[in-house]
């Protein structure tokens, strides 16, 4: 019987370290789930919409859940990225079309830092609201691992469409009507 | 009593022992405060204390656009003479705690500390059970003919007989 303690206790602890191995590999990897049930016509609600982010270039804290009965092109970006500079004038033009329909672009700068953020909004000149994800937590339930990634949210909270990528206007064009008749 | 034999050296070490104590407490009596502040922090020295937040690696091996802004962000504080500390601080400000190579000793993050103690812990009570197992086996032999059984009438006289024509 004592022989056989020293064995179990090996096992144990080797069976903890590789539970948490696997927990903290699940933990990093970003998860698809929301893609495949938007392409399956189930739209997933949009994932800790009532998590409250400091609002950039501003005091206090908001989150998407405020904008709730509205549709909302939710942009993840960060300054240094080019893509996201590409695409900036194609959101701001559509902030204007969005805030005709009661509608709205919501910027969250994912893990940059506020003065960069700040020149960014002023250089391309963004009148939509933006927050700041600092721990990148609110991107990984998004399953945000590029920058940038845009997530179309209709009136009653759900993601209609993904671009995992830079946005184009065929691809708003459709989300958009997406997320009015959905 | 007899004097101890170092007792000659010790006026001639008097003045050489007097000029490097003044020379520890120098700072403190010309009131320079520098000697007291923490040292000016460097990029070099805070590059291997942090993370690049997207590439999850350490600041000072990272060659990306995120790690390149960051190390901006990192020499704007220096130039505006903020010590290591201030730094670190500023830098949880912004990208949370997983910009810092070492996360605080909390949550989940507190197996970082705890795993590889407890692996050495676990590798030093198993070294220790081996060792004392090997000793065992070691001694065994000599215990294994203590505890042989006695020998029977017939053998003991005939390992007698056998003993005493070597004698």
């Amino acid at each position: 019987m004592k022989r056989r303690i020293l064995p179990v206790i090996a096992a144990l602890a080797g069976a903890g370290l590789v539970a948490l191995l696997i927990y903290g590999v699940s933990h990093q990897a970003a998860s698809r789930t929301l893609d495949e049930r938007v392409a399956s016509g189930h739209y997933p609600p949009a994932p800790n919409a009532a998590t409250e982010l400091p609002i950039l270039g501003g005091d206090g804290k908001s989150s998407l859940a405020a904008l709730r009965g509205k549709v909302v092109v939710l942009n993840f970006w960060a300054s240094w990225c080019r893509p996201c500079e590409q695409e900036a004038p194609l959101l701001q033009r559509t902030q204007a079309r969005l805030h005709q329909m009661d509608g709205t672009v919501l910027g969250v700068a994912d893990l940059d830092n506020t003065p960069d953020s700040r020149r960014f909004v002023r250089h391309y000149h963004l009148s939509y609201p933006n927050l700041r994800d600092t721990t990148g937590e609110f991107a990984h339930f998004y399953g945000t691992d590029q920058l940038p990634e845009s997530f179309v949210i209709d009136r009653r909270g759900r993601i209609v469409a993904i671009s995992r990528g830079e946005i184009d206007e065929s691809f708003l064009n459709h989300a958009l009507a997406l997320a009015r008749s959905a | 009593m007899r004097r101890p034999a170092l007792a000659p050296l010790c006026p001639a070490l008097a003045p050489l022992c007097l000029a490097l104590a003044l020379l520890w407490l120098a700072p403190a009596f010309t009131g320079d405060a520098s000697a007291s502040q923490p040292p000016r922090a460097s990029l070099t020295g805070i590059e291997r204390q942090v993370m690049c937040v997207t590439c999850k690696i350490p600041l000072n091996v990272a060659e990306s656009p995120q790690a390149d802004r960051e190390r901006a962000f990192i020499r704007e504080l220096i130039d505006g003479g903020l010590d290591e500390a201030q730094i670190k601080h500023a830098l949880v400000g912004q990208y949370g705690s997983t910009v810092l190579a070492l996360p605080p000793a909390s949550g989940f993050d507190l197996t970082v500390y705890l795993v590889p103690a407890a692996v050495v812990a676990a590798l030093a009570a198993l070294l220790a059970t081996l060792l004392v197992r090997w000793r065992r086996r070691g001694e065994g032999p000599a215990e294994a003919a203590e505890e042989a059984p006695p020998l029977s009438a017939s053998d003991a006289s005939r390992l007698e007989a056998d003993l005493s024509r070597f004698d």
